[in-house]
């Protein structure tokens, strides 16, 4: 598997995502933090935590006897750089010329 | 409990996998010659010892857009080639985030496998929650750039293809 598909993978569950809310709201959680709000055993978030880790889009710490989780945007950041930010370029600009049209008819 | 989950809010950790030597990731980071070619540009200066000075010139856009001649200042608190580097870091493009003083930064470099090294920042931001939205990249859409995730994608887009992002 490649890395795009690793974190397509892992964002195609709604628990990870809210997972990643959970640490965009506030960063470097614990497991016992991060499992508090889920209706779900510590295993079941640990393993949905390891698939996040695995696509790259956690990262943890240690500090002190606390592994804390924190949330990395990277390669998010890398999927919009090469494939989000092409497509929805190409399409603005066919809404700006679209409307360049429209206005010079009127 | 509280005091404690403040502090951990203020930490930024980036990671990004970029297939290169840890020698070429660590010359991009330290070397002015490469520094200019990615993310917010701009010539950096490093004394690579402990107690050394560091100091981000600004490029021109940033020059442009208001910022002083040193955009970033600070000191090496440690530098161990190619492996780690750790840095006081304080923002002078804008006099609030000056104001904000010196943050803590550290650049880790560890090879993997099939020549893939693995490139982390962690940003230890407390007292400054100004400079934490910008490299957060929260300002983005007010032109402020996108912060770390942006630098590390455009360093590993320079180094894996010698270009930049479009």
């Amino acid at each position: 598997m490649t890395d795009d598909d690793l974190v397509f993978k892992a964002l195609a569950d709604p628990t990870r995502r809210f997972l990643l809310d959970r640490l965009y709201k506030r960063d470097g959680r614990t497991l016992t933090e991060l499992e508090s709000v889920l209706e779900m055993t510590r295993f079941g978030v640990m393993k949905h935590l390891r698939v996040l880790e695995e696509a790259g889009l956690v990262v943890t710490r240690r500090s002190g006897r606390e592994k804390l989780h924190f949330l990395n945007p990277v390669p998010i950041r890398l999927i919009h750089d090469r494939w989000i930010d092409k497509f929805t370029e190409r399409r603005i600009s066919a809404l700006a010329d679209l409307k360049h049209e429209l206005e010079d008819t009127a | 409990m509280t005091a404690m989950t403040e502090t951990r809010v203020a930490t930024q950790v980036y990671r990004v996998y970029i297939k290169a030597t840890p020698q070429a990731i660590w010359d991009a980071i330290t070397r002015p010659e490469w520094t200019g070619r990615y993310g917010y540009g701009g010539r950096a200066e490093f004394e690579l010892r402990a107690h050394g000075k560091y100091r981000h010139l600004a490029s021109a856009e940033m020059r442009a857009g208001g910022s002083p001649e040193v955009a970033v200042d600070g000191e090496v608190i440690e530098a161990d080639p190619p492996r780690k580097l750790v840095l006081s870091w304080r923002m002078l493009m804008d006099p609030e985030m000056a104001a904000e003083g010196f943050t803590r930064l550290t650049w880790e470099i560890e090879p993997t496998q099939g020549g893939v090294t693995k490139l982390t920042v962690t940003h230890e931001l407390e007292g400054a929650p100004k400079l934490a939205l910008i490299v957060g990249g929260s300002l983005e859409k007010q032109g402020a750039g996108g912060g770390w995730a942006w630098i590390l994608s455009d360093l590993k887009t320079l180094l894996e293809t010698g270009k930049r992002l479009d």
